[in-house]
């Protein structure tokens, strides 16, 4: 049976590239958070600039919503194709809202509610088609009883820059839009939609996707050098973090090639800066050398990972958790690491943020892993806990005599930097003395080797717990990692409206694991595993550390990010 | 404080073999280092892997050894988290010209102010005596028995091509000479690269010290280094090869290029994020 999602309404804009599709949904998510609902959106697309078809679902909700479900309210589609696009999503509940030429004659369309507006015509009649878009944001801003004197203040500063009448036109499309929908509702067309409740609260709410997130938790980690080659879903954390490269001091270099990047990250580091390095799993394939390089010169490294689906160019556009085994074991040689999977925007700024200070502080990789869905999935949340955060530079003002690699009790050496003190700072990519001489004496090398993983038993104290949600007597125990976190949990919430009680263990770092894991899956009668790849690559670490398989893999690598309603579907399987 | 040149000397045995050009080489760079008054402490040398790359082994102060091919990238890093020190690339041909091919082509046009020597002495010798990229055609090695067929790459030009801000070559055999290129090379703002002919004893019997000396000329003092054509026209000259100051182009440098120096001049070390610019930020998205 299919889930009523009774407390939201799920929009799809559905159309081809370069039709601005982008532009209605920035509109509309602004403006409906301003009104104060709840808002979710996700963005998928095809690799190409003009044509396809792309699609985003916005969700608005009485109540908090980040999770995506299938579930069509309303679909508004810009092409003819649009409606194929998502006809696995609709029903007979689903109502299109566009020029009935698109759809009228496509058997799909035909068990849903037809609504023919003519957003183009509309536009037409203000003055020229480019308006349609803001037509179609009046349409759903109007359905939605947003405020729309609030409208009108956001078309104003959206379009302030092209000047006073193309501002009235847009106000004036969005005004006819309104209008439209009054006709639309007035007339009982619609079935009833979920009625909304807004809060006042949420409309001063931050309104952030996971490039956001990852960005704004590197400014906050005092990231001052940014350093990629543009590799979809990660180009966007550099671009954010370029334009804003003056205001916050950051060098800002989209450099040749991927070696380079981490190389140059790496010389950085060696500076005294805080750099971030941010690629996808093939641009990070040619870094491995460079993150091996890290590991024995025992440099502070920080890589920001946008999953996408592989092997090689794989599916530029789309979703994956695919790489896990990609960061865990790449770079030749052994040398410690840390890998997080932030599930939550608020975890994706936090943990970001942390990067920089473990690296700093451990003196080892940090690897950001996140993927297409989560960088291109936003929803509002009340705040960033930026005031409590602290950059923790680590660094000490060196002495003559200062030897890069001095023995440590606790395998951490204090880290100088040139031009600060009397010292040298001497970095060694051969397995070196302590003062970075090169050498094959055997001890000296297992000395330097057994350093290095002291820190990797300091960095599993201060591994981040896995987030249990749940009772521990519930038989079936879940498990995820990283960007599924409110999709699976969004699921479990479904069960247990059916008398379903499953708890949930979400993992943000994946590696090295927290120690209570063991206490989790000991406990735990049954054990589901979910993730985005096609192998079970968490699985097999839960596997590798603790010696427990798991019951069930509910495995998806479609390319595309699982919904609520499927892993309903699939939990239900192991409840039966 | 005055720089004695023994500042720049370390207590480590040197692993070259006898007769090395890097001998000559290393004693180059001390001595002027030391007549420019440059300390162990302002400067730091960043090397990648081969005999040259060993190179920062042998002298004190601050260094990368890094990865084959990959020093620049390093070098121009630091230069731009700090561009009040003073770095030196130093690598040889192979890690240059073959692994780092990208690398050397593309910091020229970034143009950091950095000094990059390049030890060209045809050969590997690290590897023990394959073909390197300047090896010219019909060297026979222990791999390429029927002699090289590949054309030699040709750094200068290609520099000079690449509009590349200071382009020169010079041979470790002539010291003083080496020393003046190497002077204008530190003196100059933007990218310097001197391609520093070094012999290989043990692999290279064909371009030795005595070869280096019969078959370069330096460029005559009427020669001016800023016309771009001229520059390249020298650089493919192949009967006797020239030393000296090829080109020199001055531009922005990539210090100047990303702006963050201009109202303040300290490196990113010292620099501390505003957390009330971090709030307005994030109250932008409200």
């Amino acid at each position: 049976m299919a889930i009523e999602f009774s407390d939201s309404i799920s929009i799809v804009l559905c159309g081809a590239a370069g039709q601005g599709i982008a532009t209605v949904e920035t509109l509309l998510t602004s403006a409906l958070k301003k009104s104060g609902f709840h808002v979710f959106s996700t963005q998928e697309f095809m690799s190409r600039v003009r044509g396809g078809t792309n699609s985003t679902t916005i969700r608005v909700s009485t109540n908090r919503v980040q999770s995506y479900c299938e579930k069509i309210d309303i679909l508004v589609p810009f092409t003819r194709e649009a409606v194929s696009h998502v006809k696995n999503r609709l029903s007979s509940i689903s109502c299109i809202i566009g020029n009935k030429k698109l759809f009228e004659s496509n058997s799909d369309a035909q068990s849903c509610i037809l609504v023919d507006v003519n957003y183009e015509a509309v536009a037409e009649e203000i003055g020229h088609r480019v308006y349609s878009n803001s037509v179609a944001v009046g349409v759903l801003a109007g359905l939605l009883q947003t405020d729309r004197q609030l409208i009108a203040g956001l078309m104003a500063d959206r379009f302030q820059s092209k000047g006073e009448k193309i501002v009235n036109n847009n106000i004036e499309a969005v005004k006819r839009g309104c209008d439209l929908a009054d006709e639309i509702m007035s007339s009982n067309q619609l079935p009833p939609l979920p009625s909304l409740i807004n809060q006042p609260s949420v409309s001063s709410e931050l309104y952030l996707s996971g490039r956001d997130a990852v960005a704004l938790g590197a400014i906050a980690g005092g990231c001052n050098y940014v350093i990629f080659y543009p590799m979809a879903p990660s180009t966007g954390v550099g671009a954010f973090l370029a334009r804003n490269r003056l205001k916050f001091g950051i060098v800002s270099d989209q450099t040749e090639d991927e070696i380079s990047a981490i190389n140059k990250a790496f010389g950085a580091w060696y500076a005294g800066a805080r750099a971030l390095v941010t690629t996808s799993g093939g641009g990070f394939a040619l870094m491995t050398e460079g993150l091996s390089l890290a590991g024995v010169t025992e440099m502070p490294l920080i890589i920001h990972l946008g999953q996408r689906p592989g092997p090689a160019t794989g599916m530029p556009t789309r979703t994956e958790q695919g790489d896990l085994e990609l960061v865990l074991y790449s770079g030749h040689g052994d040398f410690p690491r840390v890998i997080y999977a932030p599930g939550t925007l608020k975890e994706a700024f936090l943990m970001t943020q942390q990067a920089f200070n473990i690296a700093a502080k451990y003196q080892v990789p940090v690897i950001i892993l996140t993927d297409h869905y989560f960088i291109n999935t936003s929803y509002n949340l009340p705040s960033l806990d930026y005031e409590n955060t602290i950059v923790e530079k680590h660094l000490i003002e060196t002495q003559s005599g200062y030897q890069r690699y001095q023995f440590t009790e606790d395998g951490i050496s204090p880290r100088g930097i040139p031009g600060r003190g009397e010292g040298f700072i001497r970095v060694d990519s051969h397995t070196h003395t302590q003062n970075s001489q090169i050498t094959e004496d055997p001890v000296i090398r297992k000395n330097m080797v057994d350093k290095m993983f002291k820190k990797l038993q300091q960095l599993k104290e201060v591994a981040i717990k896995p987030n249990f949600l749940g009772n521990s007597e519930d038989e079936v125990l879940v498990i995820s990692w990283g960007s599924t976190f409110h999709n699976v949990k969004g699921a479990i919430t479904e069960l247990g409206k059916k008398g379903h009680s499953l708890s949930y263990l979400h993992f943000s770092q994946v590696y090295p694991i927290h120690r209570s894991t063991s206490d989790y899956l000991k406990k735990a009668k049954k054990i589901v595993m979910v993730e985005n790849n096609a192998t079970g690559q968490f699985a097999q670490q839960l596997y590798l550390e603790f010696g427990i398989k798991m019951t069930r893999k509910v495995l998806k690598y479609t390319g595309y990010p699982f919904s609520i309603e499927e892993l309903v579907k699939e939990l239900e399987k192991e409840l039966k | 404080m005055m720089v004695n040149s023994s500042d720049f000397d370390r207590e480590v045995e040197v692993h070259w073999c006898p007769g090395c050009g890097n001998y000559p080489a290393l004693k180059i760079l001390k001595e002027t280092l030391t007549d420019l008054n440059i300390t162990p402490n302002n400067a730091v040398i960043v090397t990648g892997i081969g005999q040259a790359g060993k190179f920062s082994h042998f002298i004190e102060g601050n260094m990368i050894n890094g990865l084959h091919g990959r020093y620049l990238s390093n070098a121009l890093a630091i230069k731009a988290s700090n561009p009040e020190l003073s770095v030196f690339a130093i690598s040889g041909d192979g890690c240059t010209y073959s692994e780092g091919g990208n690398h050397f082509l593309h910091t020229m046009r970034y143009n950091p102010s950095i000094v990059n020597i390049v030890h060209d002495n045809a050969v590997y010798g690290l590897t023990k005596g394959q073909a390197s990229p300047t090896s010219e055609i019909g060297v026979k090695t222990g791999v390429q028995t029927l002699g090289v067929y590949n054309t030699p790459f040709n750094p200068i030009a290609v520099a000079i091509a690449q509009n590349a801000s200071f382009v020169a070559r010079a041979f470790v055999g002539h010291a003083e000479q080496t020393k003046e290129i190497l002077k204008k090379a530190i003196a100059h703002k933007g990218y310097a690269f001197i391609d520093l002919f070094s012999p290989c004893v043990s692999f290279n019997r064909i371009n030795t010290y005595q070869w280096y000396r019969e078959n370069t000329y330096y460029l005559e003092d009427s020669y001016t280094p800023f016309d771009q054509k001229e520059a390249i026209g020298r650089a493919l000259e192949r009967s006797k090869l020239p030393l000296g100051v090829f080109y020199i182009n001055e531009r922005p440098t990539y210090e100047d290029n990303i702006q963050i120096y201009k109202n303040d001049s300290r490196p990113l070390w010292e620099r501390d994020l505003s957390k009330e610019k971090l709030k307005t930020l994030i109250n932008s998205f409200r």
